[in-house]
């Protein structure tokens, strides 16, 4: 069997992907842990002297703390599995990588195991994250100091 | 007051949408999907436009990924703009540093209070 006929075949037998489905399911459990995110935003901003702005770093910092239990006691994954990308794409699914990675590498020792898997899964994303952002921060430097844009 | 609710389950819904067409229709891994989001998070943040949408949406904009390139972008430039070109160095991980911290620390400490049990 060439390539080609293999292919043909493999998208014939191959269950069709629900894509409104998914699309359904990722908006709703992706809406819901931005939701979530904006109530602890809030509190944030009436009980600490946090505005508007300066509020999305604790915000952060306390979705990641609420997805390490979620995933430290196995539910996590259940929301991946309904919301696809809704449990991947939001910070929770970030700490999801590194916490899970973490827990399942703790057989190995803590230097190599814990210590060397943490960031097997998240590292891409720190990788790409901090490239792209070297290279349009280095853009819109050189931009402003010719005097095409300013900041 | 209620608005910023509605915006941002909307505006968070619709990234991880995006998101979704990007696993099902362009049939990318979850972690290629990540990293494709967090530069376009920070190729929208050169452009001027995210913080805009986190005024518009708050945490529908600041809680999915693309937000991590937003503000590790926002503290390279805010850092160059004092400081010339070395503070894109110096600058990039100003903001985001709470979310990388905390990763790293609450994914330690899992480590230390969790058995693994097929967590991933």
């Amino acid at each position: 069997m060439n390539e080609k006929k293999y292919a043909a075949l493999e998208k014939e037998i191959s269950p069709k992907t629900p894509y409104l489905r998914n699309c359904i399911k990722a908006f709703l459990v992706g809406g819901t842990i931005c939701l979530i995110g904006q109530f602890v935003a809030l509190f944030y901003m009436t009980y600490f002297d946090f505005t508007e702005r300066t509020s999305s770093n604790p915000t952060v910092s306390t979705m990641i703390f609420f997805a390490m239990l979620l995933t430290g006691f196995g539910f996590y994954k259940k929301i991946g599995q309904i919301g696809g990308a809704g449990g991947s794409v939001p910070i929770t699914g970030f700490s999801n990588a590194v916490v899970s990675a973490a827990i399942e590498h703790k057989s190995e020792g803590y230097v190599l195991g814990v210590g060397g898997n943490m960031f097997k899964l998240a590292g891409s994303v720190i990788l790409f994250g901090v490239f792209s952002a070297f290279v349009v921060a280095l853009i819109k430097t050189i931009l402003v100091k010719l005097g095409v844009v300013s900041w | 007051m209620i608005s910023i609710f509605i915006t941002a389950f909307v505006v968070g819904g619709l990234i991880c949408v995006v998101g979704q067409l990007l696993f099902d229709v362009a049939k990318l891994t979850p972690a290629h999907t990540l990293c494709l989001l967090v530069v376009i998070g920070s190729v929208l943040d050169g452009l001027g436009l995210y913080e805009p949408l986190i005024d518009f949406a708050g945490a529908g904009a600041t809680i999915p990924i693309t937000s991590f390139g937003n503000s590790l972008t926002h503290g390279a430039m805010a850092e160059a703009e004092k400081h010339g070109l070395i503070g894109v160095l110096t600058g990039m991980f100003e903001v985001t540093s709470s979310g990388i911290s905390s990763a790293i620390i609450f994914g330690f400490i899992a480590s230390f209070l969790f058995k693994p049990k097929g967590t991933i």
